[in-house]
């Protein structure tokens, strides 16, 4: 890793990569004494007024209502939709990752797709049947299954197709969640579907489950039993309450690491067959074209992945000095071993630190403390998981994967699927940040 | 059963599941737990009979496809009743922009983000039957009845050139049709089923 271009400007701290990068050890417990060797504190000396109490604190504030919702002054902080009417089509809302931190996404800006609308489903009258290749076919209910020991998990479900308009030729100018707003992480909680297989007593022959959601398209995936018994759950909670009405209420299958879709949502069937289905959903959609035109099928996995979320396009930087970057990493086949980051456009890297426990499967958030000295920047990051899986450079992957012959203008796209490259974020003199490649 | 035969024969998570599950799954006077009954064991027991009609599963050598037949012939006319408003006049799309063309499409050298279609991608037609089946119309699934869904099944495979115009889809007939790009797939990660 360089050490370069420490620009004569950083005071006492070490210097891990080019255009600022500072090490993430500076991170630990140092508080107003790092931001002050960073040159930020008291660079203005402006005069500050005299302080006076806010009219908020001199009256009763609000009723406490039953179910909270966010302050009215974070309005903007909502799914951006593909189909906002309704129309006849598939529905996409997207996470708007530039505007959450953390690594658990709340439950109303979870990503959601719907092919055939959002099913309103009565929980007292829905029904999961196992049958096929078992011994006893079994009926169960909500009611049922919420009796059983329920296992928790945070992980990460991501549509096949998120960032899909990375594959553009030129980098399509859309925020974090446009690009990548097909990813949420939450906590689930559900019966591990071993246990139910068991209880069936599943036929050694059979190698596939058929599950079918109760939407009105029936959509239907075909998923290897290997997975069904490695780490696969019937949810029925989501981040501690019910599942939403979007990601699948009142349950769906969560196949951690795997393509979203096969995550079926409204979860009604489950049938034990000796070969896959080839469903609508894993024939076309989910399935992809390379360059050349062979193609892939049965792709299963999630592969690690990282991107930053702040800053990010069309944030702006305000004054040179320091700035955290931060974003969220993941990667189906684990847990998250490292995130190193650049600013000078991939020339240096700088490890980054990573925030609370690392979970399998799950996002890991990432900051790097940066101090920004006004000049263009390029910042990337770029991620590494337990399984020895690096996340592949745009050239990489370009090459293996391919590229539109023609710029691609919306962020709602989908020219191809399972992108997982970097992405990279330019920020201009006057600290406009753009989407790039580099 | 012993004790230590039971042990020896589960998983650590299960052995663990029935003793947190002891007092719930069986009356305290009960005799120890056999293997089978350490689990909670909430599940209604079902006849495939009574799935039958949730039962629209359909795998690539034919099995789940139910009786019936249909020809192109009588496909043309349910596909202009029911179809066309989205899918454009005898398939060819152009409706609205989401609706896709359900005839033609380019080779698949023409890039990676080239149109998908029934003729230059789907590996097997029982694909074509089986979502026809569970998801349209639309706005009306379950709609169509098994004979209607063969019919445009054939209609579709007819206008693709894939099969004849005279020839007549059914459960012994459709699995046999060879799509032209079903042996044109790579599994990623075939150490994974």
């Amino acid at each position: 890793m360089g050490k370069s271009s420490s620009r004569g400007r950083t005071p006492s701290l070490e210097a891990v990569a080019g255009n600022g990068l500072v090490n993430r050890r500076a991170l630990l417990g140092r508080g107003i004494a790092l931001a002050g060797a960073l040159g930020v504190s008291g660079a203005t000396g402006a005069a500050a007024e005299p302080l006076e109490d806010a009219p908020w604190s001199h009256a009763f504030g609000e009723v406490t209502p039953p179910l909270q919702t966010p302050s009215r002054f974070e309005k903007n902080v909502v799914r951006a939709l593909s189909n906002p009417n309704g129309e006849f089509r598939t529905a996409h809302a997207r996470t708007p990752h530039q505007l959450l931190n953390g690594t658990i996404t709340p439950n109303p800006l979870h990503f959601s797709i719907n092919h055939g609308g959002i099913p309103d489903i009565d929980p007292a009258q829905h029904k999961l049947v196992i049958h096929g290749m078992v011994k006893q076919p079994l009926e169960f209910t909500l009611e049922t299954l919420s009796r059983y020991p329920l296992a928790t998990r945070p992980h990460f479900v991501e549509c096949a197709g998120n960032s899909a308009g990375m594959f553009s030729s030129e980098p399509i100018q859309a925020p974090a969640g446009l690009l990548h707003g097909l990813v949420s992480n939450a906590e689930w909680t559900g019966v591990p579907l071993s246990v139910l297989l068991d209880e069936a007593t599943i036929d050694p022959n059979a190698k596939w489950l058929v599950a079918e959601g109760g939407d009105a398209q029936f959509l239907d995936r075909s998923i290897p039993v290997k997975k069904a018994y490695d780490d696969a759950i019937v949810a029925i909670y989501q981040n501690g309450e019910r599942l939403m009405p979007g990601n699948g209420y009142p349950m769906r299958l969560l196949v951690a690491g795997y393509q979203g879709n096969m995550n079926v949502k409204f979860l009604r069937r489950l049938k034990a067959v000796d070969q896959p289905a080839y469903t609508y959903f894993e024939s076309k959609n989910y399935s992809q074209i390379l360059p050349g035109g062979k193609t892939w099928r049965f792709h299963f996995l999630m592969e690690v992945k990282s991107f930053i979320t702040s800053p990010s396009f069309g944030q702006h930087l305000k004054e040179p000095g320091f700035y955290a970057i931060s974003g969220v990493a993941y990667s189906g086949a684990g847990r998250i071993a490292k995130v190193m980051v650049s600013a000078d456009g991939g020339k240096s890297w700088g490890e980054a630190a990573l925030q609370g426990a690392v979970h399998d499967k799950a996002f890991t958030r990432f900051v790097m403390p940066w101090r920004w000295d006004g000049q263009p920047a390029v910042l990337q990051s770029r991620a590494w998981d337990e399984a020895g899986n690096v996340q592949p450079l745009r050239a990489e992957f370009v090459a293996a994967r391919g590229q539109t012959k023609a710029p691609v203008k919306s962020p709602l796209a989908f020219p191809n699927q399972h992108y997982n490259s970097l992405t990279s974020w330019g920020v201009d003199r006057k600290g406009e940040v753009a989407h790039v490649y580099a | 059963m012993s004790t230590l035969e039971m042990f020896g024969r589960k998983t650590l998570a299960a052995t663990l599941l029935a003793v947190t599950l002891g007092a719930v799954a069986a009356p305290a006077q009960s005799p120890p737990q056999s293997p089978s009954t350490a689990s909670p064991h909430l599940g209604r027991p079902i006849s495939e009979a009574d799935i039958k009609n949730w039962d629209i599963a359909v795998l690539p050598n034919g099995v789940g496809l139910p009786a019936g037949q249909g020809t192109p012939q009588e496909g043309a006319t349910i596909f202009a009743e029911k179809c066309s408003a989205c899918h454009g006049e005898a398939a060819r799309g152009g409706v609205a922009p989401f609706y896709p063309a359900l005839v033609g499409g380019p080779p698949l050298t023409d890039g990676i983000e080239t149109r998908k279609t029934i003729a230059n991608y789907y590996a097997y037609p029982t694909t074509i039957f089986d979502y026809i089946r569970r998801a349209m119309p639309y706005p009306a699934p379950r709609s169509l009845s098994d004979h209607e869904v063969y019919a445009l099944t054939a209609y579709i495979l007819s206008l693709n050139k894939l099969i004849g115009e005279n020839d007549t889809m059914d459960a012994q007939s459709l699995p046999k049709v060879k799509m032209p790009n079903r042996d044109n797939f790579i599994m990623p990660y075939p150490d994974r089923i």
